[in-house]
């Protein structure tokens, strides 16, 4: 298992972190959310990460990607993370080019894969209906309908939905509600009839939408994958998903950790720093110690994804569990020993809060996972 | 790359035929580990065959060059043998406070005779060491220690105590913290000296522990005499030896309930005892905190193999292994916790063949000091705070 970066990966590192840090900034998803931006992401920015090969990412060659592979789009990640930059790097780079590479006709691959690396296509995956992540309590349908499908429901915390030029939907095809089987998964124009689209913007000041589907008319090379068995694509999609989300917990967390190691290097009280109490000092280092552990958990999750290692699921859940709790620990901590300063508007800490709070909460939060692992352990 | 794999190879090859059967299974308890030493009564022809074949591999101490019974390993190759003893369940052949504390520092600061004298006995298990530091009055506060050692012109005198001595009464020799000097700050003026526990005028006198059991002792020396050479480093400077030699014990311990990690898992003692109820341990409350203690404890040993993986072969941690020594005992001890809760009245028992003479009870309360040797957890705590996190005042 290879734990420390190579080279090529502390190169890449390198440069995302200037890219970022100049590019999308902490302050240009403050001026997104102050102007009310119609996308909530710069369509410039994206177009630049497609000059990068950020957005082709785990896109092969053939397609117009650069097939980095995860520790790479993890990397990527960690970086969006710390400087909480807004783009549809989640949605379209990971969600749907995994979606589609595993799971594509030739077809469907010649036709996404060089947009989605290309910058040219914004895919949104739409597979949760409830408040909580639960791919096998997908309830909305896809009926045969001709040689199509029909498809019927309602999805919710559609990441980037709002403006996304196609979606992928998760839909029962067999089965009921709670059966892992039965789910397909469909590649549908949100322009379709009877797909009607609410944005809704998020704590994070991030954006996602509510999908209602009615009767929706789709033709049957819309499917992506086998009929019945849209799980076995989207199991992928979810590691790849859990753990790119994972390292951006891992940046946002550090970040968060960072900043306010700090500021309790420069606020004084009692005439002391405030770095000075030992009550302070010991939370920090405590939570610099879950921080260590937190990377290493990253860091096991992606190689595990790039060596398609049979744990790699198991790997995934570990990651997603350790990074919901720990970045969580990071911006509960950041605040209170910002004091005061911590609950303004003002200061970034608590931005980092909102994000951290809605990324520990995608595919599945520290509960969720705890379970996944226990049941993969059989107890 | 594929001398790698040729090493692997190799390694698999030779341990399927050499390490015995018995020292496949594993480790019951205290008995099971073989510290070697003058006195030391094998358990089994089978920890003895095992022993010598390590040793005449240099594998006892895989990393140490040759000249001093190593096999000269790079860190990547050791972490292959690792893998291959740990994928037959092979025992460590030799348990050693000489290979995992005085080691490290002697091949730092040792000179080339004391390396030459002390370490081949250490790679062959054959003298063994206890660390003499705490002292009553100089516990987390180690650099205010007080046992005199006086420069008799050709030899030195030590007077004074020791306590909580680990093994003091089982070691052949003692790496001690003495003071040569009292008129400077207390850092100044510590010096690191070895010692034969046969030297006339030492005593040491197990304690009783928790536990039941009585693994360290106070130490006490009067008038003893320490030749010369057996100063380690600079003389007044022995605080830069002390300190060294603590990261090498802290990645020790820290990494310990890993190595315990390879007997039953929690999950399956939890399941054991409370039983599987639809697929999922009986008890939903506890189940999570079982989950919890597990995925923690795979993400702390792919730590502890980054960590070795960024440090150079032989390397320091650094202060990383405070990072390491409080989060690995932290969560050995929750484990431990996890542990008696699952197991309710049964691990209670004190006293019986069922328990294996209260094995669990034992052992947790034997966690609970995990957290205190080698530093404790908030003595880790601030030296993160200082030398990682820079804090003021820390
Ligand atoms: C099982 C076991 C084996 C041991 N083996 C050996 C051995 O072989 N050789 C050897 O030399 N020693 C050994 N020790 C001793 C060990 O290193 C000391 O017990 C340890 O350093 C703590 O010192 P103390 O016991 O004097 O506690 P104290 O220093 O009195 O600590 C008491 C409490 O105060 C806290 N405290 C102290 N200072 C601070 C501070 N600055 N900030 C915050 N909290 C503080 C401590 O964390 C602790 O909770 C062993 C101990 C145990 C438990």
């Amino acid at each position: 298992m290879a734990l420390v970066l190579n080279e090529d990966e502390v190169m890449l590192r390198d440069t995302a972190e200037g890219f970022f840090a100049e590019k999308a900034p902490i302050k240009a998803l403050r001026s997104l959310r102050d102007e009310r931006d119609e996308t909530g992401f710069d369509r410039g920015l994206w177009a630049e990460m497609a000059e990068m090969g950020f957005t082709g990412v785990v896109i092969d060659e053939d397609h117009g990607g650069v097939d980095m592979g995860f520790m790479a789009a993890g990397l990527i990640a960690e970086q969006m993370g710390r400087n909480l930059s807004a783009s549809p790097f989640l949605s379209t780079a990971i969600l749907a080019a995994t979606a589609i590479r595993e799971g594509g006709t030739d077809e469907q691959k010649s036709e996404w894969l060089p947009k989605i690396a290309g910058g040219e296509a914004i895919i949104a995956l739409a597979l949760d209906e409830g408040p909580k992540h639960h791919p096998a309590g997908t309830s909305a349908t896809a009926e045969k309908s001709g040689n199509g499908f029909k498809l019927s429901g309602a999805k919710a915390m559609v990441v980037d939905g709002h403006v996304a030029d196609a979606l992928i939907i998760a839909a029962r095809t067999s089965g009921d509600e709670g059966d892992a089987e039965g789910i397909s998964l469909f590649i549908v124009d949100p322009k379709s009839k009877g797909v009607s689209t609410e944005r809704t913007i998020m704590v994070d000041s991030r954006n996602a939408a509510r999908i209602d589907l009615d009767d929706v008319e789709v033709s049957g090379d819309a499917l992506l994958g086998s009929l019945d068995d849209g799980m076995a694509v989207l199991g992928k999609v979810l590691n790849a998903g859990r753990a790119a989300v994972a390292a951006e917990l891992l940046g946002a967390g550090s970040q968060a950790f960072e900043s306010t190691v700090s500021y309790i290097k420069e606020r004084k009280q009692f005439g002391s720093i405030i770095g000075e109490f030992q009550a302070l000092q010991h939370r920090a280092s405590h939570l610099y110690s879950e921080m260590e552990i937190a990377r290493s958990a990253v860091m096991g999750a992606l190689t595990a994804l790039d060596n398609n290692d049979p744990k790699a699921e198991l790997y995934c859940a570990m990651a997603k569990a350790k990074l919901g709790s720990v970045a969580k620990l990071a911006s509960q901590e950041g605040v209170q020993m910002h004091g005061g300063v911590g609950m303004t508007d003002e200061y970034d800490i608590g931005l980092f809060m909102k994000r951290i709070r809605v990324l520990q909460e995608l595919f599945g939060d520290a509960h969720y996972h705890m379970n996944q692992f226990a049941l993969a352990n059989r107890f | 790359m594929s001398d790698l794999k040729a090493f692997a190879a190799e390694v698999r090859e030779w341990l399927e035929a050499n390490c015995p059967e018995e020292m496949r299974k594993p480790i019951t308890g205290d008995k099971d580990l073989c510290w070697g030493g003058r006195n030391w009564e094998f358990q089994s022809d089978a920890q003895k065959v095992w022993l010598d074949r390590m040793v005449a591999k240099g594998w006892t101490v895989p990393t140490w060059p040759k000249e001093y019974g190593g096999a000269g390993l790079s860190r990547a190759e050791e972490i292959i043998l690792k893998k291959e003893m740990a994928r037959i369940g092979a025992r460590s052949p030799l348990s050693s406070f000489g290979i995992w504390m005085l080691g490290p520092a002697l091949l730092k600061f040792g000179t080339e005779e004391q390396k030459l004298e002390h370490l081949p006995p250490v790679a062959r298990g054959e003298i063994r060491w206890c660390q003499g530091y705490s002292e009553p009055s100089a516990g987390s506060d180690l650099a205010s220690l007080a046992t005199k050692c006086e420069d008799k012109g050709d030899h030195f005198m030590v007077n004074g105590q020791k306590v909580w001595t680990s093994y003091a009464d089982k070691a052949d020799w003692i790496f001690c913290l003495v003071r040569t000097d009292n008129t400077g700050k207390k850092h100044h003026g510590i010096s690191f000296v070895l010692f034969d526990m046969e030297t006339p005028g030492v005593e040491a006198r197990p304690i009783k522990l928790i536990s039941g059991r009585s693994p360290f002792c106070e130490t006490f020396f009067e008038d003893v005499r320490v030749e010369k050479k057996n100063l380690v480093g600079t003389r007044d400077r022995g605080w830069d030896v002390a300190k060294y030699l603590l990261t090498h014990e802290r990645e020790m311990i820290g990494g310990q309930g890993q190595l315990e990690g390879q007997g039953r898992p929690l999950h399956e003692i939890a399941a054991g005892s409370l039983g599987i109820e639809d697929g999922k341990l009986a008890d939903p409350m506890l189940r999570s905190k079982v989950a919890e203690a597990e995925i923690d404890d795979w993400a702390f040993s792919l730590t502890v193999s980054r960590k070795l993986a960024e440090a150079k072969a032989g390397a320091s941690l650094g202060a990383d292994s405070s990072m390491l020594k409080y989060y690995g005992t932290e969560l050995n001890k929750r484990k431990y916790e996890l542990m008696m809760d699952a197991t309710g009245h049964d691990g209670l028992e004190w006293e019986s063949d069922r328990s294996n003479d209260g094995k669990l009870a034992r052992s947790w309360l034997r966690t609970k000091g995990n957290s205190i040797e080698g530093g404790t957890s908030e003595v880790q705590l601030n030296i993160i705070s200082k030398h990682i996190l820079q804090l003021p005042g820390a």
